[in-house]
């Protein structure tokens, strides 16, 4: 008997994959698609890699695609935005290995700074969707998705939501496919895109697609369960499960492939049925393409939200007018997600706060400086913006304007895509200081290496690029490096290069408190004697310090990591660092 | 059997993860269907976390919704109260009585309620278990997950013998006999 075993979603579409033969992945991470890589990298047989972004993970697949084997990419919605330019081309020429990029979309936005829906960038790309509804249809169509890639000599989308991603759900497991690899053959017609050759693809993808949407009618994961007739869905992805869950004496047309979609299948299916209701969560991305066949009894959108996850009791509510009856949720305090204790970037903030410092954010754990109580990061975009939006203030508004304004981004993020911005910098003669918060790590999705790191997804060691070298390597002049937790140092040097007239990079350094191997030998304790009830140490709002009745505070050392800011900060010597017991 | 409904709530950091995957382990080796949904990301930076476990002869959706949780664990006293209406009304809740300010407190934009253990008491059938106490007290303050699961072990309607079990092959080989320990420390807790 196969072995079954409960797996991640993620772990899921790793291990379709691995069984597919794929052999060569690459990635960079992203809630809620990073565990994917993390998880294919352990298979001995897959090359699996870190890429500093999207657009190069995407170009690295369709590269092994062309010498002939299967390769992968995996990215969050905002990733695909990044990989959009080789994604919307590589439709045009086609693959030779199979080629599959998994989308990783956030309904309800968990770690997201917006709910944009995969599917519509992939329909403007042209690039077919598959889309599971639970584990182990994620393995499944996984190697379903490479078939279709080699048929129809075209990269495929596998489309994940976070609650997919993050469900587990019984997986039964399969040997890996060994495959030849395809043996090269010169192709320019196929693989040059310029204008000549470019017109002729055109077409080929315009029938490739219209050929898909007809066979599309006959694929099993296109399938349909008759029930009650009375009513019918239209579903896909974790919706069907919510369906299922509400309704499961209704009739359900369940698409596996949901770009491009299988009109006949579909028109047939509304037809035998008396109400027909389109459950999707995001945009009306199958609805509207319905409604333009004529389906006009086609319910969608009217009654189902655009925004957040759907569950069965939506469902129900808004189908049967069934209302759940549950008591009323206790008002209770908010619990955001906060800098954990011994973070560095809340000693980093802590000066921006003092020296009333304004800070253009970027993506990672350090957006969270936005909220009280040190409320020092102004904007927040997408990956190496704050870098480039802090050019583009100092161009509409001068050098003086910035003086009181850094731009604040990580490691792995100036990785990413900030050098880009820092180079823009330095050509258009900006005058702005640029603080990269270097915890050795991508932190908010949970640890993974990069360039500057000097280890691979696959554990291997290998020279890391220095930030320090990379940044006066572009003829910045005014780069320093300094702790992190140093808040004298810190305050000196940012005080110092804002009021700078050229540009200036700050690298603060301290690994991040969660990192494998940091050890904290020391933790912080307050002596009530010497304490002043002022409260300074409180002020950067580190979780393990709470104030007592009578104004003193107490430290969790538990909780306590003994960075030493709180130390730092109280004038009175009433705080000390010692080892732990 | 109708298909059980558990729910594990907590502060981002506090283990969700590992209790829910414990569990789901253990129904999955029963012959269950299982599905568990997690939380990972910016939520775990110290954010309200809730994983969901449902298991039975055939699971559709991965979240248990409002008033459909059989059992409720949680691992701090603000968050059982935050999610207790998921609890059905004949629904089992396993508190930890520990507090653990959220940030909203410590800047005084809000207060931190008062009496939550009654409150939980005059609403669901409650279960108080002291276990950051008990877990300090025993020198292993990061176990005291487990000696809450173990707390709420008798209402899942598995063999001691078998959580026992999926400890020892699920948890870090080096944590393996203080998770034993504080398995058996909640389990008795619970009489």
């Amino acid at each position: 008997m196969a072995e079954k075993k409960i797996l991640l979603g993620n772990e899921a579409i790793a291990r379709g994959a691995y069984e597919a033969g794929v052999k060569v992945a690459s990635a960079y991470p992203g809630t809620p698609s990073t565990e994917i890589s993390e998880s294919l990298a352990k298979y001995d047989e897959v090359y699996a890699e870190w890429a500093p972004n999207e657009k190069v993970a995407t170009e690295v697949a369709i590269g092994a695609s062309i010498a002939g084997v299967r390769s992968m990419c995996a990215m969050k919605h905002v990733g695909v935005n990044v990989a959009a330019d080789p994604l919307y081309t590589a439709a045009y020429t086609g693959v030779r290995g199979g080629m599959v990029l998994v989308a990783a979309d956030d309904p309800g936005m968990y770690s997201s700074q917006n709910e944009q829906d995969s599917r519509m960038v992939a329909r403007a790309a042209m690039v077919p969707v598959l889309e599971p509804s639970d584990s182990a249809e994620a393995k499944e169509f996984m190697k379903y998705a490479y078939e279709l890639s080699e048929t129809y000599d075209t990269p495929m989308m596998l489309r994940t939501t976070t609650r997919l991603s993050y469900s587990q759900g019984v997986v039964e497991l399969c040997p890996r496919e060994e495959r030849e690899d395809i043996a090269y053959e010169r192709d320019p017609a196929k693989f040059v895109m310029m204008p000549g050759n470019a017109i002729k693809r055109h077409l080929v993808v315009e029938a490739r697609m219209k050929k898909m949407a007809e066979d599309a009618c006959h694929f099993s994961i296109n399938r349909v369960e008759y029930k009650d007739r009375s009513v019918g869905f239209i579903t896909s992805g974790i919706p069907y499960q919510y369906v299922k869950e509400a309704m499961p004496n209704a009739s359900v047309l369940k698409l596996g492939l949901v770009h491009p979609l299988p009109r006949k299948l579909i028109e047939e299916f509304a037809s035998n049925v008396d109400r027909l209701y389109i459950v999707e969560e995001l945009e009306p991305v199958i609805e509207e393409q319905v409604k333009s066949w004529g389906i006009s009894k086609a319910v969608g959108k009217e009654i189902f939200t655009v925004q957040g996850e759907y569950s069965a009791n939506m469902i129900r509510e808004k189908v049967l007018g069934e209302k759940n009856e549950v008591d009323t949720p206790a008002q209770v305090p908010a619990r955001p997600p906060i800098l954990c204790p011994g973070c560095p970037h809340r000693s980093v903030y802590t000066v921006l706060n003092k020296l009333k410092i304004h800070g253009a954010g970027d993506i990672g754990c350090y957006t969270l400086g936005a909220v009280a109580p040190l409320s020092v990061i102004d904007t927040t975009i997408c990956m190496g913006a704050s870098i480039s939006t802090l050019h583009g203030m100092e161009k509409a508004k001068g050098k003086e304007y910035i003086k009181n304004w850094v731009a604040v981004i990580g490691d792995s993020t100036f990785m990413h895509t900030g050098i880009n911005s820092l180079m823009n910098m330095v050509y258009n003669q900006s005058s702005g200081t640029v603080l990269i918060l270097d915890n050795s790590t991508t932190g908010m999705t949970g640890h993974q290496d990069h360039a500057a790191t000097g280890k691979t997804l696959k554990g291997q060691v290998v020279p890391a690029i220095n930030i320090y070298q990379l940044c006066r390597s572009l003829g910045i002049e005014h780069v320093y490096e300094v702790d992190a937790f140093d808040q004298e140092e810190l305050t000196k040097i940012i005080r110092q290069e804002t009021k700078r007239d050229a540009v200036s990079v700050i690298i603060t350094k301290a690994p991040c408190a969660l990192l494998k191997g940091v050890k904290f030998p020391n933790v912080c304790r307050p002596n009530s004697d010497q304490c002043k009830k002022c409260g300074a140490c409180l002020k950067p709002g580190c979780p393990a310090l709470t104030r007592n009745e009578d104004g003193t505070i107490s430290i969790d050392e538990t909780m306590c990591n003994g960075c030493g800011l709180c130390m730092q900060l109280c004038k009175f010597h009433a705080i000390e660092k010692t080892e732990r017991n | 059997m109708d298909n059980k409904n558990i729910m594990i709530v907590g502060v981002g950091g506090q283990g969700t993860l590992l209790t829910s995957r414990i569990l789901g382990k253990l129904a999955t080796i029963s012959g269950f269907d299982v599905k568990l949904s997690e939380v990972h990301g910016m939520a775990q930076r110290g954010g309200s976390v809730v994983t969901f476990v449902r298991y039975g002869e055939k699971v559709a959706e991965p979240i248990v919704e409002e008033g459909q949780a059989d059992v409720l664990i949680a691992f701090e006293r603000l968050e059982a109260l935050r999610y207790l209406h998921f609890l059905k009304k004949d629904g089992v809740v396993i508190v930890n009585d520990w507090r653990i300010d959220p940030i909203t407190v410590v800047t005084r934009v809000a207060s931190y309620p008062e009496n939550i253990i009654d409150t939980l008491k005059a609403s669901r059938k409650t279960i108080v278990v002291e276990a950051t106490k008990e877990a300090k007290k025993m020198g292993m303050p990061k176990a005291f997950n487990v000696i809450v699961l173990g707390a709420a072990a008798r209402h899942m309607g598995f063999a001691k013998e078998s959580w026992i079990h999926v400890i020892e092959t699920t948890v870090p080989e080096k944590t393996v006999e203080v998770n034993k320990k504080a398995f058996e420390i909640g389990y008795g807790l619970s009489v």
